[in-house]
């Protein structure tokens, strides 16, 4: 995908200067790229739906869409073994716990997306009794990606986006755990 | 017996390495040539291994897609070519968690065993002319020897992980894998049998004239068909991967491993693809020996022109081929039928067969 | 109709018989006497399927409105009991012995309104965690996120079941009974299993590969929907219907719009019922082309879903270009339909129905004729027609047990009556007829939308309707068919603008709840097999 063509450059441009800022040796940031390179271009997801995104996470599979293109097929159902979760669906009191502990499960690097409005803010379900107000209280998340559901399309270019992220990271000597995006916007604030 | 007016002139890998070997030996004592010896061809058995799993995970990721009406990987690399190796740095530096309530020795040794069992039996095969890495009289003995390990690793991680879905999985699998490999043993002495040797190069070489599968014709035939059935099983896949059923057991026995060793399993699974695919290479299709025809003696010096690697290496992926396409096309089998499959008429019908290939040796009827 | 009132009239002289807005008969029964009544109801009336139980808040009391049908005519009646003594401790006694699904009901009825089933052997909360405060769709209920805050703990459970029973004084007394015996291997599959379709839960006691005893457990998605709507605009209650059953959207909004228009006395033009149901067809075909995927990729013949999804993709192109989107279409408003039909509908549906028959074929010939697949499926987990009576196990699934439950024929709605189709059943109840009765309905819709494709009739695509909508005092109850089974509405309408009780009765639930029985004494694969055949959505089942 061209540069012009990504729409939150600003966002990805300020972690890289401030990734770079301390300043990098040049072994270990050759080792760095090789490493993002490898983690970039293989994230596998974990098979985790709830609703209807799920359902768009299938075709997102099939064969017009195809994920396999990027490598991203090799959907997990063993959280130990899979690199980002697409919470698509609503989650619910009930499932948080659950949902809670299958992040811890995941080994690091991980990653989340929240996916879908239900994800995201709780969608229209936002004023039920027994509903998660977004999942951003309970994981930390790494990429929002709007829609109920979100169209395949919208996906793929979250998972890119994700994988341009993920590109950007400091394997040596670098803060490797992923902040929190409260702790996040306390070093960021948005004026 | 026809008369074997056949000759093999494929080169012979070992005019390079026998000098080589004395070259060493001019300068260094014994035991020293040995050691070093034994390190390089253990380094290059490693690459080749690993690049070879590499390979293989690309290939069916590939063949799976084209099954499916889909591209399959194509973004990372030319054609995507670099996926797996993507794949493999990510698996290499991933966290590996460490769990508590387990045996923590025994679930660090499971990975190992499987990989370990995958590698004795890869240096087994016979690469191509006088490339064998391990020959002695009982070769494809201590091959099965070696295979049966892997099934010990498999029993392990699913009992030391203390975890009911991978306990149900190797369980499985334990019974699968002990099942099977009556299947294949047979198979193997049944083919044995016409060989009359039990050294993986004495087979090769019994085979210069006319591939087994042929030579043989109907009892090699069935014990093929019987082998590759088996075979399948004994690698766990599809549609006999119930150890790892993916809708059943999230991932089966391997279900609480992380980063390198949930990889160790996830290639050991393909380089076993591989290892039954060149045993019945072996077995079947004469190994790295190129395809002869009696009279067509221009038709066999092309062949012979082609290096007896690519042979192996070409015959193993064609078979492989096939496993994939079952893995890809059937649905998976329940335990019971799995096991009566088995027991009721693999079992049978091997037993038959062997009986039978005796009878077409002792009577000559054998191509 | 007239013919069931007075059969109910002569047989329960006496008991107050009335008739609700839709024109079905309403007994108000005795709190005392239902038991024996429901009895009556199932053998001589020939009730002999429980549609569903509502729960209702009256403000001073609490109570239950029975919805049953008969399942080999059609005719439907409801039965009204109140709860008594008072909030405190409200009690009914339970007919979970007369139909087996009641029992289920039963708990969602406690669940919601803390009503007490008096004789139901397994009285937990269904959906919410055990120890939730308060009963969320009384009126009175309070609503504070502190009372009941989001937890990462993990969620307390028991191992019990509680079980109430009257003492000779009249009062309530709680005994605790165990789910499992003490010496079970019990293994947890879900709720995040790849098998369970979505985040439902099996405790499953199991002897080695064999399975003793499922324990099933809902509400990992449980988002209360109806709740919700008691708050909403009635116009406004229609999206909802696109993320119960997602595949069912149509259908669903179909159910809730005719319920709507039913109460509201307004008139459908013809052009938006043929699009109605020519929308709810192509939803079929899809959900079944989604099904038959799945399902076999549970199975483990993962290329079958790619084939199937190639049809599924080509309807929702389709549906995309004239509702705008591939999933969540809120497509049917109250009055007819959003916006008229895309200028390409009739090519596309053509050119749609030109490839289905080959793709079918295709279908027969990878999976159905597999002699793998016939081991897997042939006899696994047979469902009998009277169980799948009591269990309220309708759709595909009740239709391969024998029982002919399809309401386009029984109760015909829209413009079904007028259509040339067949009703597919099938006798042999286990799996492998499940997966037929679904592959024949592809084609029977494939006949439904031929006949519909080239009479498309000009006019108006939707009613006028009033900007805000306010429909009369009363009830309404309105089934339809989705593409699970029998999706029921009941309405409580106070006079305002918004629903004072909406009840969905979903298909799902039914389904979850008769896995128990059939998959008892069947190996864990077959589990996969039985739970992907009765193709429940996990979201319809919870709401």
């Amino acid at each position: 995908m061209p540069y012009e063509a990504w729409k939150d450059n600003e966002y990805i441009e300020n972690l890289v200067k401030e990734l770079q800022e301390s300043g990098t040796n040049v072994i270990v940031g050759t080792f760095d790229k090789l490493i993002n390179w490898g983690r970039s271009n293989s994230i596998w997801p974990l098979t985790f739906a709830t609703s209807c995104c799920g359902i768009e996470f299938v075709s997102l599979g099939a064969a017009r869409f195809d994920m396999a293109r990027f490598g991203w097929e090799v959907a997990r159902s063993s959280p130990r073994q899979a690199d980002f979760m697409m919470v698509a669906g609503t989650i619910v009191n009930r499932m948080v716990p659950v949902f809670r502990r299958l992040y811890d499960q995941l080994a690091e690097p991980k990653y989340v997306i929240a996916c879908g409005s239900c994800a995201i803010s709780g969608g229209p379900f936002r004023n039920s009794y027994h509903v998660a107000k977004g999942i951003e209280d309970i994981v930390p998340v790494d990429v929002f990606v709007p829609g109920c559901p979100p169209r395949p399309e919208a996906m793929i270019y979250g998972i890119m986006q994700l994988s341009r992220k993920i590109k950007v990271e400091k394997f040596f000597g670098g803060v490797n755990r992923q902040e929190s995006r409260k702790e996040f916007l306390q070093t960021h604030p948005i004026d | 017996m026809q008369d074997t007016t056949i000759v093999n002139n494929t080169f012979d890998f070992g005019t390079i390495t026998t000098p080589v070997n004395d070259w060493l030996n001019s300068f260094m004592p014994q035991w020293l040539t040995t050691t070093v010896e034994c390190v390089a061809v253990g380094v290059g058995l490693l690459l080749v291994y690993a690049l070879l799993a590499l390979f293989y995970i690309y290939f069916e990721r590939k063949v799976c897609a084209f099954f499916q009406c889909r591209l399959g990987p194509n973004r990372v690399g030319p054609w995507g070519l670099l996926q797996s190796f993507a794949d493999m740095f990510k698996i290499l530096i991933k966290e590996l968690i460490e769990l508590r309530h387990i045996d923590k020795f025994l679930f660090a040794l499971a990975p190992y065993l499987v990989i370990i069992a995958s590698m004795l039996c890869f240096a087994c095969l016979p690469w191509g002319n006088g490339l064998q890495i391990i020959d002695f009289n009982i070769g494809i003995f201590f091959l099965i020897a070696c295979s049966s390990i892997g099934v010990l690793g498999i029993l392990l991680a699913g009992w030391s992980s203390n975890n009911k879905f991978t306990l149900i999985g190797a369980l499985r699998s334990g019974a699968q894998m002990v099942s099977y490999e009556l299947s294949i043993g047979l198979c193997i002495v049944t083919m044995v049998c016409l060989a009359g040797t039990m050294s993986i190069t004495g087979i090769v070489e019994a085979q210069t004239d006319t591939w087994f599968i042929f030579k043989g014709h109907i009892a090699a035939l069935i014990a093929f068909i019987i082998y590759m059935i088996a075979g399948t099983a004994e690698t766990n896949r599809g549609p006999f991967d119930l150890p790892e059923a993916e809708s059943e057991l999230t991932a089966g026995y391997h279900t609480e491993y992380s980063g390198i060793h949930f990889g160790f399993f996830y290639l050991a699974e393909y380089l076993n693809l591989f290892i039954v695919s060149g045993v019945a290479t072996l077995l079947f299709f004469g190994g790295w020996m190129p395809l002869h025809i009696s009279g067509w003696d221009g038709f066999n010096m092309v062949m012979d022109y082609i290096p007896t690697p690519i042979w192996f290496i070409g015959k193993a992926v064609a078979l492989s081929f096939i496993i994939i396409w079952f893995k890809w096309t059937f649905p998976r089998l329940r335990i019971d039928q799995l096991l009566s499959l088995e027991w009721k008429y693999l079992l049978p019908i091997n037993l038959f067969n062997l009986v039978l290939m005796v009878a077409l040796i002792t009577l000559g009827l054998t191509l | 109709m007239a013919n069931l009132q007075e059969k109910i009239a002569k047989q329960f002289a006496g008991t107050p018989i009335a008739v609700d807005n839709s024109g079905m008969p309403q007994l108000t029964v005795e709190n005392g006497a239902w038991h024996d009544t429901a009895l009556v109801l199932r053998d001589t009336i020939g009730m002999d399927y429980l549609v569903t139980i509502v729960g209702i808040d009256r403000g001073e009391t609490l109570g239950c409105i029975y919805y049953m049908m008969s399942s080999t005519t059609g005719e439907t009646c409801s039965v009204r009991v109140d709860a008594v003594p008072d909030r405190e401790t409200p009690h009914i006694p339970s007919v979970a012995d007369v139909w087996r699904i009641a029992e289920i009901y039963e708990r969602e009825v406690y669940d919601f309104y803390g009503i007490i089933f008096i004789g139901n052997q397994d009285m937990r909360r269904l959906f919410l965690n055990i120890d939730w405060k308060g009963y969320p769709l009384r009126k009175d209920y309070n609503d504070d996120p502190a009372l009941n805050p989001v937890s990462t703990e993990n969620e307390r459970q028991s191992d019990n079941t509680d079980v109430y029973s009257l003492d000779e004084n009249g009062k309530v007394v709680k005994k605790e009974r165990a789910i499992f015996q003490p010496d079970d291997f019990v293994v947890n599959i879900g709720p995040q299993h790849p098998a369970t379709h979505g985040v439902l839960r099996f405790r499953t006691a199991v002897d080695g590969e064999t399975i003793k005893k499922i324990d099933v457990y809902m509400g990992y998605i449980h988002r209360g929907v109806e709740k919700l709507c008691e708050s909403l605009q009635y116009p406004q209650t229609l999206h909802f219907m696109d993320r119960l059953d997602y595949f069912s959207a149509q259908n669903y909004h179909h159910g809730l719009a005719l319920l709507y228009e039913k109460a509201a006395g307004i008139e459908v033009p013809r052009r938006a019922q043929v699009i109605r149901v020519m929308m709810d067809e192509l939803s079929r075909i899809a959900s079944h082309c989604l099904f038959m995927g799945t399902y076999c990729m549970d199975l483990g013949a993962t290329t079958m879903l790619f084939y199937t999804l190639r049809v599924r993709e080509q309807i929702l192109d389709i549906f995309e270009k004239t509702c705008g989107a591939r999933m969540t279409f809120n497509y049917p408003c109250i009055g007819g339909v959003m916006q008229d039909l895309h200028p390409d509908f009739v090519k596309d549906v053509k050119e749609l129905l030109a490839v289905i028959p080959a793709n079918i074929k295709e279908y027969n010939k990878i999976f159905t004729g597999n002699v793998i697949a016939k081991n897997r499926m042939e006899g696994v987990g047979v469902l009998s027609k009277e169980d799948a009576i009591s269990y309220g196990v309708t759709g595909p699934s009740g239709r391969a047990s024998g029982w002919a439950c399809d309401i386009r024929k029984l109760l015909p709605y829209s413009i079904y009556s007028e259509l040339d189709f067949e009703e597919i059943t099938r006798t042999e109840g286990d799996s492998m007829a499940r997966f037929k009765v679904r592959l024949d309905e592809i084609e029977q819709s494939a006949r439904i939308l031929e006949q519909l494709v080239d009479n498309i009739p000009d006019g108006d695509y939707c009613a006028k309707v009033p900007k805000v909508l306010k429909l009369p005092q009363g009830e309404w109850f309105q089934m339809v068919e989705g593409c699970r089974g029998v999706f029921g509405v009941y309405l409580n309408s106070d006079g305002g603008n918004k629903p004072y009780r909406l009840k969905l009765a979903t298909p799902c639930i039914a389904l979850a709840a008769v896995v128990d029985h059939i998959t008892t004494g069947n190996k864990i694969a077959d589990l996969i097999t039985i739970g992907g055949s009765l193709d429940y959505i996990v979201p319809d089942m919870d709401r």
